[in-house]
């Protein structure tokens, strides 16, 4: 799950990290009061999760109540790459002598997480990582260790930070290490990590990414919940628990497993169609997974024809073809349905099928079969 | 001959109760002919369900009945927990398939084995376990699309299409060797590179699947490793070529970075190793079966 800004950076003000002072506002008064409290000048920050704001004039400097007021009202509700912005942050506008860049994320290659600090930050860093990418020092930390702060202040010397910063920045790294691993995130980036004129290193931005996988342990999570999703599609599927991606194309389809249902957008594109979603049922295709699948699928007014691949494993096809049968029962369907069912009870699976085939209700053979004959009935190729 | 297990293997399966996942898998392994010699259950020590044995612990179960592998199938929160316990215990295989473990979790466990236990092989987590077909079965994927006899090795980073390549070499009446789903995770305990180098020491083995899929780069390391030190004919899969990138595509591990990890780039450094690739599992399943009858 991604964070907005204002989301990442209260998340690592629990975690000691040095923030800006600052406040949400979804209105202009409340970006008023917010600039009040936080002391002018202030930085009127749209919250949206793409990049890119800083250009599209999600971002303003206001030295009074009335710069305020007029960057609010011209920011909140403005389309920024199909975002559009609901929400603002509004903090301190800080005096900046240098921009730095520090990160933490897993290195799969390695298996070890990776840490990487440059003393050239800001917008370009990713021009830097290309041209330059001495500028930026890496650690790998094992996590039976941890980062101490001694490996911190050996890898702030090598990044070449100011002398006055060092120390901060060590402290400043190590915290956001711990941040990063107790608290459960994919990414934990400050782009720019800034040293003020009067010497002090603080967070200017925060790129978090949290590890869904580790929620369970994470009660206090829940606030972020259900500000992610932009896809509408998308939200009504996480809503029946469903792995759902919305894509452009006719053929709408459901799978077990991930790569099966990846390689089934594959094969669909061979094909010469284009699958309208990427949608996996995972190991338990019973009637209400199904129905909540087909359902999803039946309204995106995009598609043409549904496939259904299914490889039984743990999931008995039988199972999944009586769950194809009620969930047809109870969901009007508008496109052609076609099947695919194979591996465990598949016999079993395909017998339960047989009398209620149609030229809605299709069984096919193989993958490679069913693909084409859903691309065929979704009007061939696109 | 076979890779990481074989006739001889005995399984313990951690966290075992007449409700639990372990017991249920356990079971059809068990059907299959694995021999299951014991269960965990710190509650449970000193009972027996369905015939199997329980202990408190993996280290008494390990003492009393020399299980030299082990099966978890316990929720996210503890399975990083009985990685290392198995570990601990001395246990050289452990097959996690638990799906959806926290990656810091992940990572600790895996480094705490590679450092405190390196005797110990973790598979997955995340994976549907291994099959060596007519001797062990640890995990869930169904024993009857497998087929005996070689002469194909199959490595695998995804579950559903583990069980495709299976059937498509089954169907044409090509057997395997052993079948390892890796596992789609972040930290993998067992990698594409180990499993080639296994199968390449395997003399049973002739020639190797290899599924991969987007995200990592975990196939174009598998890459190298083939040009440099595989001599067995090589057909590949990796799905996810029409994946949008940026996305999260079910896996941890399916997702696409900027260039870095797509399907396409996969599949180019696979096909600069020599390896054969294929477009979709059933093209990859008819390019084995030519593979085979040119080993004649």
């Amino acid at each position: 799950m991604d964070l907005f800004e204002y989301q990442g950076k209260q998340y690592f003000a629990r975690f000691g990290i040095p923030i800006s002072k600052g406040g949400v506002a979804d209105t202009v008064e409340e970006a008023v009061a917010q600039a009040e409290a936080s002391g002018y000048p202030v930085v009127v920050k749209a919250q949206v999760k793409v990049g890119g704001r800083g250009k599209a004039g999600g971002v303003k400097l206001a030295d009074t109540v009335d710069e305020v007021r007029l960057h609010a009202g011209n920011i909140l509700g403005l389309d920024i790459k199909g975002h559009v912005v609901k929400r603002l942050w509004v903090e301190h506008a800080s005096d900046i002598a240098k921009e730095y860049y520090a990160s933490f994320t897993l290195d799969r290659s390695a298996k070890k997480h990776l840490g990487m600090l440059s003393a050239e930050g800001g917008v370009e860093i990713e021009e830097v990582a290309v041209t330059n990418p001495d500028a930026i020092a890496i650690i790998h930390v094992d996590p039976v260790d941890g980062l101490t702060l001694e490996a911190a202040r050996g890898w702030v010397e090598r990044a070449n930070l100011d002398e006055v910063a060092r120390d901060q920045a060590a402290e400043l790294l190590v915290k956001l290490y711990t941040c990063y691993t107790e608290g459960d995130c994919d990414l934990a980036e400050i782009n720019p990590l800034i040293l003020t004129p009067g010497g002090r290193v603080h967070a200017l931005d925060a790129k978090v990414t949290l590890d869904d996988n580790a929620a369970f342990r994470h009660p206090e999570w829940e606030e972020f919940e259900g500000s992610d999703v932009e896809d509408e599609r998308e939200t009504r599927a996480k809503e029946r628990g469903l792995n759902y991606i919305g894509l452009d194309g006719s053929v709408g389809i459901i799978a077990n497993g991930a790569g099966l249902a990846m390689s089934t957008l594959d094969v669909v594109n061979q094909c010469g169609g284009s699958a309208a979603n990427f949608l996996d049922i995972g190991g338990g295709a019973n009637a209400d997974v199904m129905a909540a699948a087909l359902e999803v699928i039946n309204s995106d007014p995009a598609v043409r024809s549904i496939l259904v691949n299914i490889f039984g494993g743990i999931t008995r096809v039988d199972e999944v073809a009586k769950g194809v049968l009620e969930a047809l029962e109870r969901v009007e369907i508008s496109s052609p349905i076609v099947l695919r069912l194979d591996g465990t009870n598949a016999v079993a699976g395909r017998e339960i099928l047989a009398d209620h085939l149609s030229d809605r209700l299709v069984a096919e053979p193989t993958m490679l079969d069913a693909a084409r004959r859903a691309v065929a009935l979704a009007g061939g190729k696109s | 001959m076979s890779i990481f297990v074989d006739e001889n293997t005995k399984v313990v399966v951690q966290g075992i109760s007449p409700t639990s996942q372990g017991l249920y898998h356990g079971l059809r392994n068990r059907a299959y002919g694995t021999h299951v010699v014991a269960g965990t259950n710190p509650n449970r020590g000193g009972e027996e369900i369905e015939g199997i044995p329980v202990f408190a612990t993996v280290a008494e179960a390990v003492e009393a009945t020399g299980a030299n592998a082990s099966f978890i199938s316990v929720p996210p929160k503890f399975a990083a927990a009985a990685i290392v316990e198995a570990a601990a215990a001395g246990v050289p295989f452990v097959v996690c398939i638990t799906e959806g473990i926290p990656a810091i979790d992940e990572a600790l466990a895996y480094n705490r084995l590679v450092r405190e236990y390196p005797g110990t092989r973790l598979l997955g987590p995340n994976c549907p376990g291994i099959i060596s077909p007519g001797k062990c079965n640890i995990g869930i994927t169904s024993g009857d699309i497998a087929m005996p006899g070689g002469p194909v090795g199959i490595v695998s980073r995804s579950g559903t299409l583990t069980y495709q390549a299976l059937h498509e070499l089954s169907q044409q009446g090509v057997g395997q060797t052993t079948c390892v789903g890796i596992g789609g995770d972040p930290v993998p305990g067992t990698s594409f590179i180990d499993c080639l180098s296994a199968f390449e020491a395997d003399q049973d083995t002739k020639a190797i699947m290899m599924i991969g899929e987007i995200g990592g780069s975990a196939e174009e390391e598998a890459a190298e490793f083939i040009a440099s030190s595989v001599t067995k004919p090589v057909v590949s899969y990796v799905a996810g070529v029409t994946a949008p990138p940026g996305r999260k595509m079910g896996h941890a591990g399916a997702i696409i970075s900027g260039s870095k990890g797509t399907a396409q780039a996969k599949m180019d450094a696979l096909a600069g190793a020599g390896v054969t690739v294929a477009l979709n599992p059933t093209e990859a399943g008819e390019a084995m079966v030519d593979v085979v009858r040119k080993l004649g």
